[in-house]
Formats: structure tokens, sequence, C-alpha cells
């Protein structure tokens, strides 16, 4: 027998799918769970049709409307034409294709990230899948989470499976403990700070190291988020007791004597030791401070006490270029400094940032506080089931004294499909996680950051460093 | 899907890094529940003004890039969402080909799927390129994936790689789920495997 090598989690959860590899290294990879949403599915039902297919394990698949639904009270319908048919279509391909759902008025819809984990539909070690680069979010569970086209929607649907080659391994490790004032958002912000819209292409990266180990699951989950605006195929953290912790208990997992044997597999997932990783980062965490992106991608980022950088002091005239370009989009200058920038809207929630933890830490520093004149402030819970924990704790109560909107689940404000949009011009400090022209709706400034920070930005109308708020 | 094998056409040149699928196709164009359609909201922040004018600098409201087939564009192209509606809107405005120095993953995978070929090339090549698609309609470059060459207006041809599957399928057209299905059985034996040695793993359905 030969030795085995030491394997990365990546690799032990790659293994473990695959169903067939073929000469040139592509596999036939299959995959445990399939989200499906309504703005990347209806093409893919449609071929289903057109070539006579079924979904091969609707058991394995969940579908829920997230991207489109307006986050006002959803009895009243959707007004939006456009958005009401690719809302109808998703109910009449999960009805004709036997797909389970999770309907608008559920208490269980919300944005497909936020529903996965939260019925434990996702679990460690599993491949998932989904048409939406956010998928990344679930590898914080331990499993191997990424994004889909919608031609692979398709191919999941029809065959279970994927074609893939393996991704390239790559270690972020966050050594030591998080300052005060910081959280899991300005741990991911500031490692694409450092790494770059590209620092993780063709890799998926395994998150480590002591600041990571500490993090709770929503923190977790915040990180694995954003891998992909770093531009790994996928982030994972390797399962530990806060995973096990989390996962007992949620609806659709394993229960008792089952569960045991599970979390027993999932035990021996982490990374062996002396395991090869083609790519290693290494941070400390006593380094970060509340980040605030001031560009048109997440890797245009500093900390709130910094500055606005200059584009003369950038050596390659392509970047210099886009950085100007950049400046001119975002309505800032050189040397500028982020805090005291004044906001018109701050929006809280997200895939990234719509957790229960998330909504918590904004209720924390807005308490007492009042949303500043001008400002439109609001909260939309990641789902019905985290909005209903918001409320028994109280916090809508907090949130709606400030002057916060509180509002029905979804995507809202992330991408502004559904009504919730900036309008030219206007500038957001926002816990989502793109910054790109025009993603909040066209002409919008958006300004990344994390959940206290918003709340922060709100009550002074300004961005502020939530630890002069203390 | 169509075959890809050569083409010879005008390309266009996008000299910007990090071109995210946000814009190539905004997200208030996804609500479509079809493919085709998407090709006049290409770019469409670059493209038209605030009225929806087209905005007469950008390169594909100039002749002769209204017909270019070739896209030649900086660092990371495709960033950002999944959403194949940015191929689809590539595709349906015209475009087989984008050349870059390199891609992002979705992106890249997406482009096959739709019968788009993606060609990594040096940024320094990348630049001669466009340089060669400034010169405009006479100087049409020719991509021959057979070969695995980009042949530049002057007739120097440029080598590429290509992962040999996706070239594969590419040349011939042929669509991902009827070649997967070829391994239906060894799919059926892994599901059997896994319900055995993963017993604890429960199916979904919605009460
Ligand atoms: S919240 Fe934003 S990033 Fe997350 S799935 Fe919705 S649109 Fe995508």
């Amino acid at each position: 027998m030969t030795e085995t090598k030491p394997r990365t989690l990546f690799d032990k959860v790659w293994d473990a799918h695959v169903v067939e590899q073929l000469p040139d290294g592509t596999c036939v990879l299959y995959i445990d769970r399939h989200l499906v949403h309504e703005v990347t599915s209806p093409q893919a039902f449609e071929g289903l049709r057109l070539a006579g297919r079924k979904v091969r394990r609707p058991d394995a698949t969940i579908a829920v409307v997230d991207h489109n639904i307006p986050t006002s009270d959803r009895r009243l319908g959707i007004a939006e034409e456009e958005s009401r048919i690719q809302v109808e279509t998703l109910e009449r391909n999960v009805a004709a294709f036997g797909v389970p759902y999770f309907p608008v008025l559920d208490a269980r819809q919300g944005i497909v990230h936020i529903v996965g984990p939260e019925q434990g539909i996702s679990l460690p070690g599993m491949t998932i899948v989904c048409g939406d680069s956010h998928t990344s979010t679930h590898g914080a569970l331990g499993s191997l989470a990424f994004g889909i086209g919608t031609s692979e929607v398709e191919h999941v649907l029809a065959t279970q499976t994927l074609l893939q080659k393996p991704a390239k391994n790559m270690l972020v490790r966050v050594d030591g403990t998080l300052p005060f004032g910081c959280s899991a958002k300005d741990i991911v912000l500031a490692i694409i700070g450092k790494i770059g819209t590209a620092g993780g292409t063709g890799h998926v990266i395994e998150y480590a190291g002591e600041a990571i180990r500490a993090l709770d699951m929503a923190g977790r989950m915040s990180v694995c988020n954003m891998s992909i605006e770093a531009g790994a195929r996928a982030g994972m953290i390797a399962p530990d007791q806060t995973t096990f912790d989390y996962v007992r208990g949620k609806p659709y997992a394993p229960k008792g004597e089952a569960l045991e044997r599970a979390i027993a597999y999932w035990a021996t997932l982490p990374s062996d030791a002396g395991a090869q990783y083609d790519k290693t980062v290494v941070l400390n965490a006593a380094d970060i401070a509340p980040m605030v992106t001031w560009g048109t991608n997440p890797e245009a980022v500093v900390p709130v006490t910094g500055v606005v950088p200059d584009p003369a002091a950038e050596p390659d005239e392509a970047k210099r270029a886009q950085m100007q370009r950049m400046l001119e989009y975002m309505d800032l200058t050189a040397g500028q400094k982020l805090a005291g920038v004044p906001v018109d809207v701050v929006f809280i929630g997200s895939c990234t940032n719509g957790r229960i933890e998330d909504l918590r830490m904004a209720a924390a520093v807005t308490r007492g506080r009042k949303v500043a004149d001008g400002v439109r402030a609001m909260v939309v819970p990641g789902s019905g089931i985290v909005k209903q924990l918001a409320e028994a704790e109280g916090l809508d109560k907090v949130f709606l004294e400030a002057g916060f909107e509180w509002r029905e689940p979804g995507c809202s404000m992330c991408l502004g499909m559904n009504p919730d949009k900036l309008t030219p011009g206007q500038r957001c400090a926002s816990t989502s996680n793109r910054n790109f022209e025009g993603r909040q709706g066209p002409g919008g400034r958006t300004h990344l950051l994390s959940p206290a920070m918003a709340a922060a930005a709100a009550v002074t109308g300004r961005l502020t460093d939530v630890r002069d708020m203390a | 899907m169509d075959k890809f094998t050569t083409l010879t056409a005008v390309a266009a040149p996008l000299p910007i890094a990090n071109v995210d699928t946000d814009k190539i196709i905004p997200a208030r164009f996804l609500k479509t529940i079809k493919r085709t359609g998407l090709g006049v909201h290409l770019f469409d922040t670059l493209r038209y003004d605030s009225e929806g004018r087209e905005r007469p600098e950008f390169v594909l409201n100039t002749e002769p890039y209204r017909k270019a087939q070739v896209l030649i564009a900086h660092e990371n192209f495709g960033c950002g969402s999944s959403r194949e509606h940015a191929p689809w809107a590539l595709l349906d405005f015209g475009i087989r080909c984008v050349i870059a120095p390199d891609f992002a993953d979705i992106f890249h995978n997406n482009c096959f799927k739709n019968g788009i070929l993606p060609v990594r090339l040096p940024r320094a090549v990348c630049d001669q390129l466009m340089e060669d698609a400034r010169l405009g309609g006479n100087a049409r470059v020719t991509v021959d994936l057979e070969r695995q060459v980009v042949v530049r207006p002057n007739g120097e041809e440029i080598h590429f790689e290509i992962d040999p599957f996706r070239k594969h399928l590419l040349l011939n057209g042929l669509d991902d789920i009827g070649q997967t299905l070829q391994y239906a059985p060894k799919i059926d034996t892994y599901e059997s495997r896994q319900r055995e040695e993963k017993s604890w793993l429960p199916g979904i359905t919605v009460a």
C-alpha cells in the first residue's frame, strides 16, 4: 500500500465526491445540495423541458425566491411585472419538477445563503452549488460550496453532478486576536485589500488561524461569503466544535444517533498536518482595524482611520487610470479622510451580514441613538427566521425607535433588483459585498463596511470609526 | 450550442481591468426568463448615458466595432456575479471570443457553455492585439481553435493554451449534459454507495 499524502480539507471533500475522473483530469463531481433561486434558474428549467429531462434528485434541491422580491408587505404581491413573472416562473417550475420550495410568505423564506445553513440543509463535508457566486458562504461549515452559471444549474438538475477540474489550494491564516470594534467583515475586507480581487483566482481558500477559529458561525459565513470577491472559487473553514454545535438542532440536519455518526465523519475532514498549499497568506488580526471601501471594487479598501489613496502614487498606468475613474465615480479626492464622509443611505442586510448576530452588532451601536437627519437607514433581515428571532429579542424596536426601516427579508439593496435602489449620486454605507458601479442602483455610490460600522454611519450621518462611539 | 472552429472578425479593444459582470450586464436586466435579447443591454452603463442615448466615445458605439465578434480586454475579465446573462449578452451582441490576460473562474466556465471562446494571452500580447484592433475594419483578427492560434492582421501567429476536453466540446458544439449522461451508471453506483456510507444524510422535503 502506498503512503497517502497529507490532504487539505478541500482535497478530502473533493475526493469524496468524485464519481469518475476523465483522462484529462476533469472529474464528474457529485453534488449533495443544489440551491435554486428565481434569477438564474428559468433558462435551466426551460432547457430541461426542451430536452425532455427530469430533475434527478428533487430531494437534494431547495428553491427560494430572494433577489427580486419587495421587502415591503408581501401579501400585496409584486407590483413590478418582470419581477413578478420571474417569481411566478420559479413557482411553476418547482411545481412541475417537484422541487422543494419555501414560498414568499413562509417564515423560512430568505436569502438562499442564509436559508441553507439556518435550515441545516447545508452541512459540513458536502458539495453545495447554487447559481449564485456567493454560494461560497456555505463553506464556513466545512463544505465545498461554489457558484455556478445557469447552464451548470441545468446540468446539476439533470445529472446531480458537474464536470469540474480540482482547484488549487490556498491557505489564508489569520493569527492572533481581533481588536475591539472589529468583526469578521473587517477580517475579510482586510484579506481582500491584501491579496486583491484576483488574488484567489483558480484557488479554493481555506481560512485558518486563531482569529478564524474564534469566530462564531455567522462570522465564518461572512468571511467565506466574500471569497469570491478575492477571485476564489470557494472559501472553506475546517469543521470544529463551533460547527457541530451550530448544526445540532437545525431542522434539516441529522438528529440523535445519526448526527453523532455524521459528526464522527465531519471530524475527519480538517486538513492533515503537513498538507501542502499552492499559496499561503498570513495576516495578523491585531493589525486589522474597522475597514471601509473607497472605490468600486472590494480591493479598494482602507481602515476607517485612513485616507483615499492618491492615483499619482500608482506606477502602473492602467491601474492609475482605473483609480482615477473610481475617485470620479465615488466623488472622492485623493488624500481625503474616509471618516467624516457624509452618507445618504445605510443598508444593513445581505447574505454577508443579514444574520441575527449581525443585527445584534448593529443594534448594540444603535440602541438609545437616533438615525441622523436626512439619512435613510434600513435593516433587511436575511430570512424570515432571522426576522422572527430579532423581533423576539426586541431588536426591531431598537431599530424602529432610532428611525430605521424594518423590512421583510430578501436581497434588497444589495443589488437593487427589487424596488430598494439607490438613486444616482446617492452615497450608501452598506454591509453587502459588492461596491461595483451601479450595483445598488444606477449611479449609486457604495461603501462596504461591517454592521457595527453601518450603524455608526446611520446615527452620525457620516462614515465613522465605530470605536469612537463606545 | 454553436460550434466554434475558426473566426475571422473585427476585434474591439476594451482596455479595462476587472470588468465585472455587473458592468457587462447590470442586475436590472436579469429579470428575463430567456437567454436571448440581452445584446442591446451589453455594457449598458458604459454604452448609454442616463437618458439612454449612446455614448459616442464607447468603442461598441463606433464603426467598425458595432460588428465586433472578438473583444480584447485587460486582467480579471468577468469577475463578480455568476450570472450567465453576461455571456448571453456578449453572444447576443455577436461576440464569440474574448481575449484577456486572465478571467474570473465562473465567467470563464460560463463562456464555454455558450460557445464563446475565452483566450488567455499575456498582457503584452493583449496590448499588441488592442493596437491592431484600433486600426479598424481592415485589421481583422483570426482565432483558430483547432490549431490554437490567434493570427494578427500582419500574419503573425500567437499560440494559446486551452483545456483539451473543453476544446473538444467547443469544436463539436457538444452539450455537457449529454456527455455526462454517458456516466449515468457510475452516478447510480455513487449514489447507492453514498446512501450506505452516509446514511445519516437526510433528503429534503418541505412540509
Ligand atoms: S444578498 Fe446580494 S450577494 Fe447575497 S445572494 Fe442576494 S444579491 Fe447576491
